[in-house]
């Protein structure tokens, strides 16, 4: 790990510790196995095999790592089994759930679709990049306050994206709940809103009562 | 996911003369290429990344058209001022699909060539998929087929076009901008996405080695009566099982002209052109809006499990247009 390791609590650096080891042995053994390469005497000659891991430098949470990936590893599992910042959650993987939500330049995405490759020079944030040392981020505090989550699996990617979904309505963003989307008025966070802004988030234990209440106040504390 | 290589040329032709090469596809937002890549119904040997290429600036032109560059987002076209304010059917559209964080993902060349989310399609465990694997079959046909198109179909295919953005640029008349190596053509949205007909593997008219670079919209003068109406299995985050584009330009009561377009029920966002003819030249009252409901039927041929699509379709247009034209 480089000098700049987070001083955070212990299981932040636990994490960070693991990471470390993490991308080491993704270094030398290479987590997903490569195609095998059938034995050529010109070996100099020849092309890589299609899909050959290579050097990825990755900005999360203002560090730099330095991966070797194959341009098949998604951001998600970039994040999860190469660097060992398990915070982001895999839940579908496919797109359908919402719990893999990262800020990628403090646009919330879903790191299971995107490509780890093609986030170089991008800055990414995870759940673990939004306290401030032990203060945690207001929509963090208003989780646990209104208990917006019952078995936590989802909850990453909740927090990740109420943070963007305040930012954008902050911005006066349109939603699927804008009466008239001609209109340049300020957004009102009513519950409608908040449901259908947070809608790419899926809760399975269905705290949503919760999870509508805590942004709702992370939003007038914003 | 099979392994590939990953190149991210720097220019526009670079970029085209590499997708001219065999098993290679162009990789924008990902959202639904690679979700179809981890499913094993895409398997490119090469990814071609065009995110970084200056196909992204949202520009209204000197005649009145405003001309939309194919790497826009999602997200960024539906919060655009202009597009807010000349075009809000689309932005309705677009935050009508998907969800936050997919539509800061994906973009408009991308919409635009969205593969259909038929399960038999999605899934490799079904063998027969015409689309997939031409020449297997339908498993929609005999399958449960609840979601599956009621118009434009062939014995070859039911599966349905799954965009919003498709079925608003529709409406508003768009045309698509493509370029290869031997040049600029533009088609019209309509002449864009294919009927299945014999050949349901191929979705739209872009060869191999083509790339969209742009959409344009021409002016539009049906901004103050527009409305898109999703009707879908919940209430956010999911595909439409009808949708409806309403553009309707009004002199005094009187509906002086109309788009229509249909999604969710077609294999290309459906031009119900039955519909229109029932609204232009009329007054915008009850009985209009309900007979341009029945019109819209007109031509639907529904399978096993979805005849509801044809009834949810009238209400769905008879709906919108009464909202479209301030009655309801």
């Amino acid at each position: 790990m480089d000098a700049n390791s987070p001083q955070g609590s212990a299981r932040r650096r636990f994490l960070c510790g693991t990471g470390a080891l993490t991308t080491g042995l993704a270094t030398s053994t290479g987590l997903s196995a490569l195609p095998a390469v059938a034995a050529d005497t010109r070996v100099a000659s020849s092309p890589p095999p299609v899909g050959a891991a290579r050097a990825v430098r990755l900005n999360v949470n203002g560090h730099d790592y330095d991966l070797m990936l194959e341009p098949r590893v998604t951001l998600l599992d970039a994040l999860r089994e190469y660097i060992g910042l398990f915070g982001t959650k895999k839940g579908c993987d496919r797109g359908q759930c919402g719990a893999c939500t990262v800020l990628v330049n403090d646009r919330r995405i879903n790191a299971c679709l995107a490509l780890a490759i093609a986030h170089v020079g991008d800055r990414i944030r995870t759940v673990e990049g939004l306290a401030e040392g032990s203060m945690l981020h207001p929509v963090q505090a208003a989780f646990i306050e209104h208990d917006g989550f019952q078995c936590g699996y989802c909850t990453p990617g909740q927090i990740c994206s109420a943070v963007a979904m305040l930012a954008e309505a902050r911005a006066g963003t349109v939603s699927a709940a804008t009466a008239d989307v001609r209109q340049t008025l300020p957004v009102e966070l009513t519950d409608a809103e908040i449901r259908e802004r947070m809608s790419g988030n899926i809760c399975r234990c269905g705290a949503y009562v919760g999870i509508v209440a805590a942004v709702r106040e992370a939003a007038k504390k914003a | 996911m099979r392994a590939f290589d990953y190149v991210q040329p720097a220019t526009i032709d670079a970029a085209i003369k590499t997708l001219a090469e065999r098993d290679t596809v162009c990789l924008a937002g990902g959202t639904n290429l690679l979700d179809l890549m981890k499913g094993n119904v895409e398997q490119p040997l090469r990814l071609v990344d065009i995110t970084h290429l200056p196909l992204n600036e949202v520009e209204p032109l000197a005649d009145g058209r405003m001309r939309i560059g194919a790497l826009v987002r999602n997200s960024d076209l539906a919060n655009h001022a202009a597009v807010r304010e000349r075009y809000p059917l689309l932005s309705q559209a677009l935050v009508a699909g998907a969800s936050p964080q997919l539509r800061n993902m994906a973009t408009v060349g991308g919409n635009l060539l969205q593969r259909t989310r038929c399960h038999y399609f999605t899934d490799v465990g079904f063998a027969a998929c015409n689309k997939r694997k031409p020449g297997s079959g339908c498993a929609a046909l005999e399958g449960p087929n609840r979601i599956h198109a009621i118009f434009g179909t062939s014995e070859h295919c039911i599966a349905t076009n799954p965009s919003d953005m498709c079925v608003a640029l529709a409406a508003l008349d768009a045309e698509i901008e493509i370029r290869s190596a031997s040049g600029t053509r533009r088609m019209p949205i309509g002449a864009f996405h294919r009927l299945p007909g014999t050949t349901p593997e191929r979705d739209t008219e872009l060869r191999h080695g083509e790339l969209i670079t742009a959409v344009s919209l021409p002016p539009s003068r049906f901004a103050a009566h527009s409305h898109y109406l999703k009707v879908r299995d919940r209430a956010s985050y999911e595909f439409a099982l009808v949708s409806v584009a309403m553009a309707l330009d009004v002199d005094g009561d009187r509906v002086r002209d109309a788009r229509i377009a249909l999604g969710g029920v077609a294999p290309r966002p459906w031009r119900a052109h039955a519909a229109e003819r029932a609204l232009i030249g009329k007054r915008l009252d009850a009985a209009t809006i309900a007979a341009a409901g029945r019109a819209a039927r007109e031509g639907a041929r529904p399978y096993r499990d979805n005849a509801f699509k044809v009834e949810l379709a009238e209400r769905a247009v008879a709906r919108a247009a009464s909202i479209a034209g301030g009655l309801s």
